[in-house]
């Protein structure tokens, strides 16, 4: 058997040699099509976001805009009142709910006074800006131009009468439940807020 | 330690708090090329732990050393990161 013309070798068991190579063909393909679904390999968080009062907004952009530092794939998908942190008017403008919040320094007696919303939401307003923590319309910002997909819910911004121009710029429309869910199912981390 | 890294560039996240310091290290690192330094300077006492974890998550990134220190009665806590990739 001469060494130069392997490719026509049989082993001594008698495997066939081109059979095996077209097998290990077959493998490689499929190994590339395994590596292609799986990305590039980063990790993926997805962040449903129904909350539109000023503390809720944050986790969401805070949790979204890091894991974009980290170098991850995040997906946020605002739909009820989540789609208020989008609206580039209604997310400048929001209100912490003193009713029914036991973090609130008013009881709940007060709290549901006229105006009670209003004076809250201004004492943690001025705290934010003592405090040096980034404001929710900074938080968007950092989390468009660091790649995080920030998404409107179709069906919630059409019943709250909300149009694609009013979202910030960069802000992905025309999106629903199944979209939601085709991206938790890719995520390493799935999480409501 | 912090005597014999070459700093290659600054990012001044002091009076910021969480996530803006990671942020900020992000966005800093993004700008240097493989081998070199960021310092980070930040107030946060939360940053660092963040930029530890940051750094141990992230490919591409090595802490090198953190320090703290005071100043202006204020205690500044200086981060070196080297981007690895």
């Amino acid at each position: 058997m001469s060494t130069d013309n392997r490719s026509d070798a049989v082993p001594p068991d008698g495997t066939d040699v081109a059979q095996l190579r077209s097998r290990i063909e077959e493998l490689e393909a499929e190994l590339a099509s395994l590596q292609d679904d799986e990305g590039d390999g980063r990790k993926k968080m997805t962040i449903i976001a129904t909350k539109g009062t000023l503390d809720m907004a944050y986790p969401p952009l805070i949790l979204a805009s890091t894991a974009a530092a980290f170098g991850w794939e995040v997906i946020v998908f605002h739909t009820f009142w989540g789609l208020d942190i989008l609206h580039e008017e209604k997310s400048e403008d929001l209100q912490l709910s003193s009713v029914g919040n036991p973090n609130m320094p008013v009881p709940n007696a007060l709290a549901a006074l006229p105006g009670m919303d209003l004076l809250t939401t201004r004492m943690m307003n001025r705290r934010i800006a003592e405090n040096g923590t980034a404001t929710i319309r900074e938080l968007i910002d950092v989390s468009i131009e660091s790649g995080v997909h920030l998404q409107a819910c179709q069906m919630t911004a059409d019943l709250m009468d909300y149009e694609d121009d009013d979202f910030y710029e960069g802000v992905e429309v025309g999106v629903g439940a199944a979209t939601a869910l085709k991206h938790m199912g890719e995520a390493d981390i799935q999480l409501l807020v | 330690m912090t005597d014999d890294i070459t700093v290659s560039e600054r990012v001044d996240a002091t009076g910021q708090t969480c996530p803006m310091p990671v942020i900020e290290a992000k966005a800093g690192v993004d700008r240097l090329s493989s081998g070199q330094v960021l310092e980070v300077l930040a107030t946060d006492k939360g940053s660092v732990s963040d930029i530890e974890g940051w750094a141990a998550a992230t490919a591409g990134v090595e802490l090198l050393d953190q320090a703290e220190t005071e100043a202006d009665g204020e205690r500044v806590y200086t981060h070196y990161v080297k981007r690895t990739e």
